[in-house]
């Protein structure tokens, strides 16, 4: 769709028609400029840097130039039990930090082969889902920035204030909380947790309207990102996209119903995918419905755990912890729907350490980046901005 | 130079019962062969800029969006953070002033000087009273519209002076949008001067005054009026750099603009000058079409609201409470909508706004010629 010729020195003037790029000047002899969006830019999410080609303000090349936080957290896993991984995949997706936890614990527990207890597990889904809302408003919220809408930014954290509240009360700590452990939770939730829940539910549905009032049905908004940086589906897959982004390509994949974990298979929720009514399927606008449809999904999944969790009585969050954890010689790949999309966890274990042999991570974010060269390609500068907020990357979890 | 209408003003006042009275006495007052009072008459829209940018631009626009998204804007630095702007201003008099090594000194110097003064030259024509205007041309608002265009030239200057690509980039887009906007503008505004048959400011308001208020006012002069109302604020929008047109500072695309690498005064200055222009294109908007100074409010009967409403003091109300009125509406834009890209900016510009522009132009052309 989008193609920039070159004609002998200078490059080719274009201009865009409704969703085509047409060529209105050829000849006109002009020099590419390298513009390094980042690392500290407004709009880069933290410290990407991209190092765009433009024409203008038309961009040739953009390419993601990543390590601005790499902290060797694969490293850093070999020289630390199991246990004490936890707090390192917090700081993965700091976002969404009950979601790291969870598919690290499952990954150990895999490599264990434990059994846990229901209670935790239900009490694992209320706070992962939690987070996942928390995360989604951070996501929308700042895209409506990058589209120059503030307002809706803040009403998404007054909201957001309220689950981190939860989640706070629950753990102890308001974004990166250590409360996943390997074989259980580090508490059981406090005695009017679920009430609270519930208030906040009911609370948070029209509040979810609201939001998606202020930024769907405004037409600048719609657009600002309608039909623009459309991926096709085998493109996406082509990829290794996942999570929102690829549902947004119109590919129902959602790991909680494709590769289930914990009690998921249990619970009645939708794959959402985009109906290509408002948004081109696979565009900048797909991609933000799927996050914004997606919170009421996980609203119902909180509200069915609600229903159908295990009382208290007698409950020990920690009594299937062991005791130390040195799992026989072997190795796992488990994957975990986050936010983002599949964050999965590789450990090898030679059984004989309390330490992972070798622990990696395969990042959503870093996945999804990757296809910044294609998208960008022949974009404008704010469409650039959407394109990039509408992947919604935590450097945190690309640069690792 | 006085004219009949303005006879109709009962409150008796120095010099006030004259068109323009008070600017015409400070024009005469010299002392010791200094012409001190034409200092004064310059230096009152200076005062007013910086007080009201002070008090009610910045600090409004801090407590209006704080309303808007649920939160409180300052609170700390006196009752309600009142006091915050001046600390701002106080902070930033004590910055740094840096100059960047790479920066071309002179323009970067100059940059935000011709844009303040590009700004603040359009409020000579302002009439903020029947008896004050800082000068009385009767080509005001050929001026005014003429002297916008002085602005592109600073923001140039400061763009490219700065030897950033980022504020190269607000420069070269903020150009091409108010050089872009100022057609549907003029011509909107022309549309006003049609229906008053003069370009003097002053002449434009006494033509809006009548004992029943509002209904004088251009906006609704004829069916047609709105048009050429509606799409002056628009362009306005677009030419003082306002939410959704404020793509020449595009915070999440373009850093800040062509004012990224400007710091302390001159940042300072920067801002003064798009208050400045902010109450400048309020103003004239409400001149042309909402009766400047003259009073709203209607005759009722022996309610006499409109003749006890009107009168040089009550005309700076008047005037000032109506650019305030258009600035709120400015901000409430602002925090409401998302921005435009370039290309639909200037879709908006030359596709919607100047042919429909030229069509109110046309039917207020027919309108003032066959209807009486």
């Amino acid at each position: 769709m989008q193609e920039l010729e070159r004609v002998g020195q200078g490059s080719v003037r274009v201009t865009r028609k409704s969703d085509k790029l047409v060529i209105v000047e050829k000849d006109l002899a002009t020099e590419q400029m390298v513009l390094a969006m980042g690392p500290q830019h407004p709009s880069t999410h933290g410290v990407l840097k991209l190092e765009c080609l433009t024409d203008g303000e038309v961009i040739t090349e953009a390419i993601p130039c990543l390590g601005y936080l790499h902290r060797c957290f694969e490293k850093c896993c070999e020289n630390v039990d199991y246990p004490a991984v936890v707090p390192y995949t917090d700081r993965l997706d700091y976002l969404s930090a009950m979601n790291s936890e969870f598919a690290y614990a499952i990954a150990v527990e895999k490599l264990l082969d434990i059994e846990i207890p229901r209670r935790v597990e239900f009490i694992r889904v209320i706070v992962a889902e939690l987070n996942r809302i928390a995360s989604h408003l951070v996501a929308i919220g700042t895209y409506g920035i990058d589209l120059g809408a503030f307002t809706p930014f803040l009403f998404c954290f007054r909201d957001r204030e309220i689950i981190l509240g939860l989640l706070e009360w629950a753990s102890g700590a308001r974004m990166l909380y250590n409360y996943i452990w390997i074989g259980g939770l580090a508490y059981d939730v406090p005695a009017d947790f679920l009430k609270r829940l519930r208030e906040f539910i009911t609370y948070f549905r029209p509040k979810a309207v609201e939001l998606q009032s202020l930024l769907t049905e405004n037409e600048i908004f719609l657009k600002r990102t309608r039909g623009i940086g459309i991926m096709p589906a085998d493109v996406a897959i082509n990829y290794g996209w996942s999570g929102p982004m690829l549902r947004g390509s119109g590919v129902k994949w959602d790991l909680r119903r494709n590769d289930p974990y914990s009690i998921y298979p249990e619970l009645d929720f939708k794959v959402v995918v985009p109906d290509g009514k408002l948004s081109v399927v696979g565009d900048c606008l797909s991609r933000h419905l799927v996050r914004a449809l997606e919170m009421e999904e996980s609203l119902r999944i909180i509200e069915q755990c609600i229903d159908k969790m295990p009382t208290s009585e007698g409950f020990n969050p920690r009594s299937a912890i062991p005791k130390r954890i040195r799992p026989k010689a072997g190795e796992v790949y488990s994957r975990a729907e986050n936010p983002r999309g599949e964050l999965g966890f590789y450990i090898e274990s030679d059984g004989k350490s309390t330490k992972p042999v070798r622990c990696k991570a395969r990042s959503s974010c870093f996945v999804n980046l990757s296809a910044m060269k294609d998208l960008s390609k022949g974009q404008l500068i704010p469409d650039l901005v959407a394109i990039i907020g509408s992947i919604d990357i935590v450097l945190g979890e690309v640069d690792r | 130079m006085s004219t009949t209408p303005l006879s109709q003003f009962s409150i008796p006042l120095l010099m006030g019962n004259n068109l323009n009275g008070w600017s015409e006495a400070l024009v005469g007052f010299n002392l010791l062969g200094l012409p001190l009072g034409l200092v004064i008459l310059a230096a009152i829209p200076l005062v007013f800029i910086a007080l009201y940018s002070l008090t009610y631009g910045v600090y409004g626009e801090r407590k209006i969006s704080a309303f808007m998204q649920d939160r409180l804007g300052p609170m700390e630095v006196g009752k309600w953070g009142l006091l915050q702007t001046i600390a701002d201003i106080l902070k930033l008099l004590q910055k740094e002033d840096i100059v960047p090594t790479s920066a071309d000194k002179f323009l970067f110097v100059i940059g935000p000087g011709i844009l303040f003064v590009g700004s603040f030259l359009a409020y000579a024509v302002l009439p903020f009273s029947p008896a004050f205007i800082g000068a009385s041309l009767n080509v005001g608002l050929f001026f005014a519209i003429g002297i916008v265009a002085i602005e592109v030239v600073g923001i140039l200057a400061a763009g490219w002076g700065s030897n950033n690509k980022w504020s190269l980039y607000g420069a070269v887009r903020s150009v091409a949008q108010i050089v872009s906007y100022e057609i549907p503008a003029a011509i909107a505004l022309l549309c006003g001067a049609m229906m008053a048959g003069t370009l003097d400011m002053q002449k434009i308001n006494i033509l809006q005054s009548g004992s029943y208020g509002f209904a004088h006012f251009f906006l609704f002069h004829s069916p047609i009026a709105w048009i050429p109302f509606l799409i002056y604020f628009i362009a306005s929008l677009a030419e003082v750099n306002r939410a959704p047109f404020d793509i020449p500072e595009a915070e999440s695309e373009l850093v800040a603009g062509y004012f990224t690498e400007y710091s302390g005064m001159k940042f300072a200055v920067i801002f003064l000058a798009e208050y400045g222009s902010m109450f400048m294109v309020s103003a004239i908007i409400s001149v042309v079409f909402l009766g400047g100074w003259n009073s709203p409010l209607p005759n009722l009967g022996s309610l006499a609201l409109n003749t006890w409403t009107n009168g040089p003091i009550w005309g700076v109300l008047w005037m000032i409470s109506k650019g305030f009125f258009f600035i709120f509406v400015q901000m409430w834009l602002r925090w409401t909508l998302p921005r435009l890209r370039v290309d639909q900016l200037m879709y908006l510009c030359w596709k919607v706004l100047t042919p429909f522009a030229f069509i109110s132009f046309v039917l207020t052309a027919i309108w003032e010629i066959y209807v009486p």
